[in-house]
Parts: structure tokens; sequence; C-alpha cells
């Protein structure tokens, strides 16, 4: 079988598997729609989250690049690692005990007060639609690869899986079908990764190939690719290039922005018990855990082969593989020089002369994990296996969202804020009513996505960062934060986020550089300061308004003690 | 809301007590030993492989450090949970 042969096949049996998964699991209450009745036991639900997480980005698009990054990569892997800790610490247990359905549910109750609801409620929809639009693209380019049909087509076809399962299932038919989505795509990772490691330092274990030896040369890779980069003018691979307050505030900023993403939340809802909320997120980090220690190995491999098989080689001569990304417009080779051979080389190149070298090649990072298997003449059925992967990743994803769009909109707007008095059945009708709408609307952007998803879904980390994590841990850990405070805090740390980020995008694009940045801190990373403007805006202007009442003292004691947890607080009340 | 038994002041101090600890070591190891110190632990390598020490802590220890810091905190809480008569049935 040719490669398109072992991809049609391999991405038709995953997808079976899901349709089969999430009609063994359909939802019949509410309970089972938004929070899978509770019932999710913890492995489960840490499998179901980790799938829920990685999205396209982290399968098809990181390793890429932290193979062009070097250690600047490193903000990704510490920054969507590193939050899980905090959630499991700081947020996951008493957000469990709480026990609603919804952010929005907590900081609306928390804080008694609709507008504090309201704007829970605009900041979820908007970060889980910026989200929900790049996995819907990702969707769309594996299609168009590897099945060879149009990006729309593509788009359709995973927009009709998803509204199958999702608007069928529920929370409930998403949890078991991402557990299933998270076996396809762990495995479609490591194989890949073990057959490098195996081929390039002979150890196969990619973690530890990483600081093994290439077994060609005998010299350590990592000092081998070092090397190459400095002879090649770029920056040495295990130094980077950006500043280290600015290192310091991206992680920060990612680690608290996954710790306030709502999708990710919602997930610690789901479990029986608040003691479950706590081992989930710790079976959750294990789960991402093999991929993330994977990925900067992978990115290693990548990059050497890269390397090795492009540079100064004859534009003749190239292998298959580069044809067929180059009729996809993601490699493109332009030939400055007129030698016929590849000058893929950085900014400081020089020649034997001292003249500088300009460098002929531009790939698009994002190719080089689904390249990867190419690039090393892996069999055919592995590069399938990479699309069916990239597709799991990035369904199970979307699912996950789009329960969060459309529980905000049936239960925390149409519930909570429009008509209370709903009937479950006519809720549960209008959840998958959203679900439905969420959907198309997801695809619509998927299939014309505005120009800017990448900077968008940064945003979006931003602003979980400098809205909702400051509102729930001082929600948990402050008896005394009130209404005003939270509220002035959620605003002032969102505006700032978003004007920093607006005006270095939009505004004044030719400003964005370090020297104008301030104190030298990307927009990406602006959102670990919008946090501390959001704490600092709440703990002030607490201190100068009216305590909370005295019930909502009461709420932040029982959410402080797991005792009394037990099945979920009735929606009524 | 149930009504909640107010003011299990030891429980929640030992919590925090536990935060404080736990989430020292969350910053050492990840914007500490990552970022902040790595140029610095860059020039010790771990012997036998090709990890300079500081790279290493960026993308691989961190990781690791993190995930053993969840589970001891799963296992030091539902210790102390099950001391303060706290725990779930």
């Amino acid at each position: 079988m040719n490669v398109q042969a072992w991809t049609f096949t391999l991405v038709a049996l995953s997808f079976a598997l899901y349709i089969g998964v999430a009609v063994w699991s359909r939802a019949s209450s509410t309970r089972d729609f938004y929070v899978a009745g509770k019932g999710v036991p913890p492995l489960a639900n840490g499998m179901a989250t980790a799938a829920d997480w990685m999205s396209a980005a982290s399968f098809i698009s990181m390793a890429g690049l932290i193979a062009f990054l070097g250690y600047d990569g490193s903000v990704y892997l510490m920054g969507w690692t590193g939050g899980y800790v905090l959630l499991a610490l700081l947020l996951a247990p008493y957000l469990r005990k709480f026990g609603r359905y919804t952010v929005p549910d907590f900081v609306g109750d928390r804080y008694y007060s609709r507008t504090a609801r309201v704007v829970a409620v605009v900041c979820a929809i908007f970060i889980s639609f910026t989200y929900v639009a790049g996995q819907m693209r990702g969707v769309g380019i594996v299609f168009s690869r590897f099945l060879e049909v149009p990006i729309w087509l593509g788009v359709v076809i995973g927009m009709g899986i998803v509204f199958f399962y999702a608007v069928l299932g529920g929370m409930k038919g998403i949890t078991y079908t991402q557990v299933a989505q998270y076996c396809v795509l762990i495995f479609a990772y490591m194989v890949p990764a073990i057959f490098l490691s195996i081929l390039i330092t002979g150890n196969p274990v990619p973690q530890l190939g990483l600081g093994g030896a290439d077994l060609v040369s005998g010299e350590y890779l990592l000092d081998r690719l070092d090397g190459l980069h400095e002879q090649l003018g770029f920056a040495a691979y295990t130094d980077g290039s950006k500043s280290t307050l600015d290192v310091f505030a991206i992680t920060a900023a990612l680690m608290v922005g996954t710790a306030g993403l709502p999708h990710v939340i919602i997930r610690f809802y789901t479990v029986p018990r608040v003691r479950d909320a706590r081992i989930s997120a710790g079976w959750a980090l294990l789960f991402i855990a093999i991929l993330y220690t994977t990925a900067p190995a992978v990115a290693v491999f990548a990059r050497t082969n890269l390397l090795n098989t492009v540079s100064e080689r004859s534009y003749e001569t190239v292998p298959e593989w580069f044809t067929t990304w180059e009729n996809t417009e993601l490699i493109a080779f332009e030939d400055h020089n007129g030698d016929g051979l590849i000058q893929y080389v950085g900014p400081d190149a020089v020649d034997d002369s001292g003249q500088p070298v300009q460098n002929e090649l531009t790939i698009d990072r994002d190719i080089m994990v689904l390249a990867n298997p190419e690039i090393a003449g892996l069999p055919g059925w592995v590069v399938g296996l990479v699309a069916a992967g990239g597709l799991a990743a990035a369904l199970s994803t979307a699912a996950g969202l789009l329960l969060v769009v459309s529980s905000a909109i049936s239960h925390d707007l149409l519930k909570g804020v429009f008509r209370p008095g709903i009937s479950e059945r006519g809720e549960l009708m209008w959840a998958r009513v959203s679900a439905a709408f969420a959907v198309v609307l997801a695809g619509y952007l998927g299939i014309n996505p505005p120009g800017f998803v990448a900077q968008v879904v940064a945003f979006a980390f931003g602003l979980a960062a400098a809205s909702f994590f400051p509102a729930i841990i001082l929600g948990i850990f402050s008896r005394r934060m009130n209404r005003e405070g939270a509220i002035a805090g959620m605003i002032s740390g969102i505006a700032f986020t978003a004007a920093y980020i607006i005006y270095f995008n939009y505004v004044n694009p030719g400003a964005n550089t370090p020297d104008n940045w301030f104190l030298g801190i990307s927009p990406e990373g602006i959102g670990f300061v919008g946090m501390l403007i959001n704490f600092a805006v709440s703990v002030t202007v607490s201190r100068f308004s009216s305590p909370p009442p005295e019930e909502v003292g009461r709420l932040v004691e029982n959410i402080r003690v797991p005792k009394g947890s037990g099945p979920a607080h009735e929606v009524s009340a | 809301m149930p009504s909640s038994p107010s003011g299990r002041p030891d429980y929640w101090t030992a919590n925090l007590r536990y935060l404080a600890i736990l989430l020292t070591i969350w910053f050492l190891a990840s914007f500490g030993c990552g970022i902040l110190f790595a140029d610095a632990l860059n020039e010790f390598r771990f012997p036998g492989t090709g990890f300079k020490a500081g790279f290493w802590f960026a993308q691989q220890g961190s990781i690791y450090v993190f995930l053993v810091l969840i589970f001891v905190y799963v296992g030091l809480m539902n210790r102390l949970d099950r001391a303060h008569g706290v725990e779930e049935e």
C-alpha cells in the first residue's frame, strides 16, 4: 500500500472508533451533558484531559517550533505543563468541592454578582472560539496534505464528526471519545519518535536519545547540532536568543493561562470526589508529559535530519517529500546566487572570504512533525499514523472547547441570566442547539481563518491568565475578596493585556520590537504582567469597599474542606 | 449550599504550608534552574550524556519535577484529610 492508501485506511478506522465510542456513551441528562454525570474515574479523566489539552498545536506544531527556536522553545514545554501543578494544588480540588458546572458558575456565586458572571461568560466564549478555529484549521491542513482533498472539504468532514459526538454525547460522549483519541495520538507520536531515536542514536527511548551520541560521528547529538548551527550562522541550539525576562514572562503567562482555561478547568468537575480531582490532574500531567518530554527529542532529530538533508544539496536531487511540501507552498526555495545548491543559513552566515551569505530556503515550522517520518525515510504506514494522530489531537480539543461554548450559552447565559425557570429538558435541548451552532461557526472560521489565528491563540492564554486565574485564586484563598475587587481586577487585567497585544500586533506592528516593549516583555508574555495588575487592583479595591456577605464566607469555608462533596448540587439550587 | 463546618484552622494552615513548600520547589525547578540560573547551570554537564544541566532542566527536568510534585501533594493531602477527619466517604 502507498502512503495515501495507508493514511486513508488509518484515518477511516480511527473515525469509526470514535463514532462507536460516542454511540455507546451518549448523554441522557444535563448532568451527563455538562459534566458526564460526575462519574468518570480519575485515570480515564486524566487521559481525556490530556487529549483535550493537547491540541493540533501540541501535536503538529510544537516540536517544529522547538526545532527552530532551540532553547527558547522551552517556554512552551514548561509553560504548558507547569500550569498543571497550579491546577492540582490551587484550583481543582476546591472547584470540585464547589460542585457546579462551569467556571462562570463559580465566579457568579462567589462574587454574588450577575455582572461578574457575564464578564466570565464573555471571556470563556471568546477564549474557546479562538482556540477552536485553530483546531479546525489543523484538521483542514492534515486532510489537504495527506488525503489530497481541498481544505474546505477537510473542515466539513471534521465538523461532521465533532458534530456527531459532541451534540449527541455531550461531556460523557466527549470524555470517552477523548480516551480513545489519546491512545491514537500518543501511539502516533511515539512510533516515529522511537524509530528516529534508534536510527540516529541507537537508543529506543527518545528522552535518553536526546542526550545520546550520534551513531555516525560518535559526537553528542546536542553538541553536533550546536556545531552545525554555528557553522551555518544560526544562534546555538542550546542557548537561545530571547532575553531572560521575556522567557520568564512567556513561561509564566502560559502556565497561568493553562490553569485559567475554562475547557481545562471544567474537566475537574467531572470526577466523583475531591480527592479524585487532585489525582486526575496528576494523571493528566503524566499522559501529557509522555508527549512533552518526547517533543524536544523529536525537535532535535528533525532539525539534525533537515540540516543534513538539505544543506548545500543540489536542488535537482532533492527527495520526493521536498517537492510534495513545495506544492502546498509550505516549503519555498529561491536560488539567489544561481549555483543550483540550497543554501539554508542563519542571519550570521558568512562564506570563506567573510562575505555574508543569503538564505535561500523558507520552511514553515508547522510541517516538521508531519514531514519528519518522510524525511527520515520511515515506512508509509508511519506517515499515515501521524496523520490520524494529528486529527485525533485536533478533534478532541475542538470537541472539549465546543462543549464550553455550548454550556456557556445554554447554562450560564440562558438559564443563569435570561430564563432561570427553564426545565432540564429545555436546557438540554438548548445545549445541543448551541453546540450545533458553535460547530458551524467554528467550521466557518476554520475555512476562512482570520489572518491572525496563531497570534489570537497567544491572546487567549494572556486573557485567561489576566482574567480568570486571579479571580478564582482570590475567591478560594481570600475570604475578604469581594465583588468590587474581583470585577475591577478582571476588567483591568483584560484591558491592559488586550490593549498591549492589539497595539503591537494591529495598531502599530512596526514598533513590535524588543526595544519598544515594556521591560522587554513581548506581547506573548504580557499576560503575566496583566495577571499581576489584576491581583494588585483586586486586593486594593476590595480593601476600600464593603466585605462580602456572610453566606459567601460560609461558601469559602465549605470549599476548603473535601468532606461533604457528595454528588453534585442540584441544578435548581 | 449545605452549611459548612466553620473554622478548621489547623487543617487549612497545614494545607497552606504544604502549598508553600511544593510551590517553592515548582518555582526553583522551572523558573530557577530552567530560566534564571540556566546559563550558570549550562557550565555543568550530566556525566555520560550530551545534556547541559540548564538546558536539561528547561526541556526535560522541570516536567519530571512537576509530575512528582503533584503525586506528592496528593499523598500529603489524603493523609491530612484523614488526620483531620475531613476525608470523603
